[in-house]
């Protein structure tokens, strides 16, 4: 195999005249190599200099690492209104140089300029201005088409809507299993370390029921079904935006609300409750299992301490939540992905503004559900 | 042809993004049964232009008018009333991806008629064939090449045999040959249909192939600078910018199709 070794990059400046510089190039000038800084040759072109030439007989390989440098020549060169003569250089790098150099098109699109504090503050409420507004016109057209669904009037498709209890419903239960389990074992861990100090294990049970029944239920149902459902939705309509299939739809008169967004809203109002009950179940066995195997309470003991403390109304206070979630899930994901604009960076972001607006709202609308029906 | 009302008339229209504009002042009226091409180089507000006359986007100022009607005073029934009448040809193609081509063709049909089911079988078998997709009716969109995509989404346009069909940038992404048949389909489409077919485009070998009528926008003057038969303003245009777009630069006033 042959090698070749390339010569180090030079270059030699020739004042030998006075008024005319001359410029060598020798070596091979390529991106892999190392050429020497230009600073040496600013100097020499001062305005004593006449006339600038170049000689690439030395020259044995270049590419636009060479043409760079000579940009910069070139234009303090320019600077101090010296006469440029290019053709010493290879043919290439003279007609690469000059098309580098030739007007370019004149744009119709302003620059991006940096605006003002003010300015930019302005903007942003005007934003927020038209985020609500466009909010509040999703909002009515999902009322709309919910009326014409009643009516029969809509384009509801069935096959799609039980597509969506599918994957919402059925397809979820491995994840919810799994953290509901776990989150029961972790809250009977953490009671279990403070009653066992008064004897009171058996009241574990108590603490894990409630907790999951009123609370830990449905939150973390809702959240996993935010992080999984609400973001598939976010990108499904995104990327549907992005194709214009929503513009397809619109100019043939199909509501995208009626056809798209309600069968998958429906499917999540239906299932989470559902999923709720499931991660309820989950959380308190869960939590059986260290009470049995830690607290020496056997299970018929602990799922019948369980049994006495929930009431069906505390049962119905998560239920009535996870509806809550379900329908803002659906909301934030479907009007997100409607919102998306029209590239892939922008199905990204839909998607994770999704997530975040549904973890958002969840833990709000928990709190605020709470508190008025505590007080 | 027959001297009746024009089908469109677009009047003073200004087209804008916020305060960028795009466009302004455009005048022109479309005739019943034109093949008529919007054309311009690109940024010019082409598909802008196209998404005012098909209802997605009211222009900034101005009027679009369908016949006798002025399409944006309209309330939104009507306004889907006279856009129900228009097959759309949208320049990805917009079929829905979770649907197969069937069902693809067949859900302006369900959406719009009473047909029997078994009717609108036979409805979209037919359409799909006269686009050369006969048996693939269970295919989706996402298993079909960009052509096969763009005759499937042209089958959809004519689903309900509109009177308008608009087409965004039919040939973008097709090779020479799948061009030139889709706007042999197109051709046919419309002496068949006897529809009004709107067409953005930059191609010129359709342009010259099918059009009867066309304007020129411009996105340095913002305006349209010529208007009527692309092979008579070759001819007689004498506005540069023009003169360059049709000739490709060479300044040879010659048609060339292929």
């Amino acid at each position: 195999m042959l090698i070749s070794v390339t010569q180090q990059p030079i270059f030699i400046i020739d004042q030998s005249q006075p008024g005319f510089l001359v410029v060598n190039l020798g070596g091979s000038w390529t991106l892999h190599t190392n050429p020497p800084a230009p600073a040496e040759l600013l100097v020499a072109i001062n305005n004593t200099v006449r006339s600038l030439t170049f000689a690439s007989e030395q020259l044995e390989d270049w590419d636009t690492r060479l043409l760079i440098f000579l940009k910069t020549i070139i234009s303090a060169a320019r600077q101090q209104h010296i006469e440029i003569n290019l053709t010493g250089l290879p043919p290439g790098a003279e007609r690469l140089l000059s098309l580098a150099e030739t007007v370019p098109e004149k744009s119709i699109y302003s620059k991006n300029v940096h605006d003002f504090l003010v300015t930019r503050i302005g903007r942003r409420a005007i934003d927020a201005y038209a985020q609500i507004r466009e909010m509040a016109a999703f909002i009515g057209e999902i009322i709309i088409e919910s009326r014409a669904l009643l009516s029969g009037k809509s384009p509801f498709r069935a096959r799609d809507f039980f597509y969506f209890v599918q994957a919402c419903g059925a397809e979820s239960l491995p994840i919810v299993s799994l953290i509901a389990v776990l989150v029961g074992v972790i809250l009977s861990f953490v009671g279990a370390v403070q009653l066992q100090m008064f004897g009171a294990q058996i009241y574990v049970a108590n603490l894990v029921g409630l907790g999951m029944v009123l609370e830990m239920g449905a939150l973390m149902s809702g959240i996993i079904i935010a992080g999984r459902i609400g973001a598939a939705y976010a990108a499904q309509l995104g990327t549907m935006q992005v194709n214009e299939e929503i513009d397809a739809l619109r100019t043939m008169g199909i509501s995208p609300v009626g056809f798209l967004v309600l069968p998958r809203m429906l499917a999540l109002m239906l299932m989470l409750p559902l999923l709720c009950i499931y991660a309820d179940i989950m959380g308190i066995l869960g939590g059986s299992v260290i009470g049995v195997t830690m607290l020496d309470l056997s299970l018929v003991e602990y799922l019948e301490q369980t049994r006495t403390t929930i009431h069906l109304s505390q049962c119905c206070q998560g239920l009535v939540k996870s509806a809550v979630f379900g329908v803002l899930i659906g909301f934030a994901g479907c009007l997100r992905g409607m919102q998306c604009g029209r590239s892939a960076l922008a199905v990204g972001e839909a998607t994770t503004s999704a997530v975040v607006t549904s973890i958002v709202l969840i833990v709000v609308s928990d709190s605020i559900i709470t508190f008025i029906i505590n007080s | 042809m027959t001297a009746s009302a024009p089908a469109i008339t677009v009047k003073a229209l200004t087209m804008a993004y916020g305060s960028f504009v795009l466009q302004q002042d455009l005048n022109f009226s479309i005739a019943q049964g034109d093949i008529f091409v919007i054309m311009g180089g690109s940024g010019c507000g082409k598909s802008t232009l196209l998404r005012h006359m098909i209802g997605l986007k009211p222009p900034a100022a101005g009027s679009v008018w369908y016949g006798e009607e002025n399409f944006w005073e309209l309330p939104d029934e009507e306004r889907d009333r006279i856009i129900r009448k228009a097959g759309i040809l949208y320049q990805s193609g917009a079929l829905w991806s979770s649907m197969t081509l069937a069902e693809n063709v067949a859900l302006p049909l369900l959406h719009y008629t009473d047909l029997m089911p078994e009717v609108i079988q036979e409805l979209v078998a037919f359409k799909l064939s006269l686009v050369g997709l006969s048996g693939f009716e269970e295919f989706y969109p996402a298993q079909l090449s960009g052509g096969m995509r763009k005759r499937a989404a042209l089958a959809r346009a004519i689903a309900l045999d509109p009177d308008y069909l608009f087409f965004d940038e039919p040939s973008a992404g097709l090779d020479p040959i799948s061009a030139k048949n889709l706007d042999q389909l197109i051709l046919e489409i419309r002496e068949s249909l006897g529809a009004t077919v709107v067409i953005v485009t930059h191609d010129l070998a359709s342009i010259y192939a099918i059009a009867t009528n066309s304007i020129f926008l411009d996105s340095d003057s913002k305006t349209m600078l010529a208007e009527g038969d692309p092979k008579t303003i070759l001819q007689e245009c004498t506005n540069p910018t023009v003169l360059n777009f049709l000739t490709r630069g060479t300044g040879k006033r010659e048609v060339r199709t292929v």
